[in-house]
């Protein structure tokens, strides 16, 4: 009798329903400002898919301009250090 | 047991925003520091830089989302791969920390059209770690990597209008 080591530690994903794919693209939708704003039920998931691909890349964007950004506001204050201790006072 | 390094159990109760923003404030400090010693302005300085800095949010958001996530583990590790590479830091042994391993798709019609197309290739690009997960991992993850990278910008933000004042 072999013992069949189970692949998957989380039960709930050991069979992927319809329902948990549907629940994983409405909550993708969700956070999507552009399906979110339309407010229409009837996105196809593929539809989604392309939505979230084009917001995390506007998202990696807005993360490369604001480095750029950051590194440029460091390069030239020479109170740089003074205010991230500012920053790091208001974020704790 | 989980490196302490990695592990969000031992921390006190602190939102991922609070530590990402401590975690990227102190990487800017240390490259503000070095800058302040280096003396030369040339554009490859600067745009070591700028990677410097992308690289430093992108890493300080993994480290405060911890280890619970695949791609946050992902960013993690490919850091300190990087790191083995230029000598600086051994790297760790990351045998404890449970890895996605691919796993067969379970057929169903809905999951076959979603998995197959080129969409879910993309995200898999997109998202750290994502090719090596199977298609219901792969929507939960990118959901936490959206909220998480959204709060990334919204600091960076934030900070860039603190230092420009």
């Amino acid at each position: 009798m072999s013992s069949r080591r189970s692949r998957t530690r989380q039960p709930g994903c050991s069979r992927i329903s319809d329902d948990q794919i549907n629940d994983l693209v409405s909550k993708l939708q969700q956070l999507l400002p552009e399906i979110r704003d339309r407010r229409s039920d009837k996105v196809s998931a593929a539809n989604v898919l392309q939505e979230t691909c084009n917001y995390i890349r506007s998202l990696h964007k807005e993360v490369d301009g604001l480095s750029e950004r950051l590194s440029e506001l460091l390069a030239s204050t020479d109170t740089a250090q003074a205010a991230i201790i500012r920053s790091l006072l208001v974020h704790k | 047991m989980n490196p302490k390094r990695f592990s969000s159990s031992t921390r006190p109760s602190t939102t991922v925003k609070s530590r990402f923003a401590c975690g990227f404030l102190r990487a800017l400090w240390r490259i503000n520091r070095q800058r302040r010693t280096s003396t030369s302005a040339s554009s490859r300085e600067i745009c070591r830089r700028y990677l410097r800095v992308k690289v430093a949010a992108d890493v300080s958001m993994a480290s405060a989302v911890g280890s619970r996530r695949a791609w946050s583990r992902a960013i993690l590790l490919r850091k300190l791969r990087n790191q083995g590479q230029n000598g600086t830091v051994r790297v760790r042994r990351m045998s404890n920390i449970p890895r996605m391993r691919k796993r067969n798709i379970c057929g169903n019609k809905c999951t076959e059209e979603v998995a197959g197309t080129c969409q879910a290739e993309q995200l898999r690009k997109l998202v750290p770690g994502g090719e090596e997960m199977d298609m219901c991992n792969l929507l939960g993850e990118t959901a936490h990597y959206i909220e998480c990278l959204t709060t990334q910008v919204n600091v960076m933000r934030r900070i860039a209008e603190i230092l420009s004042t």
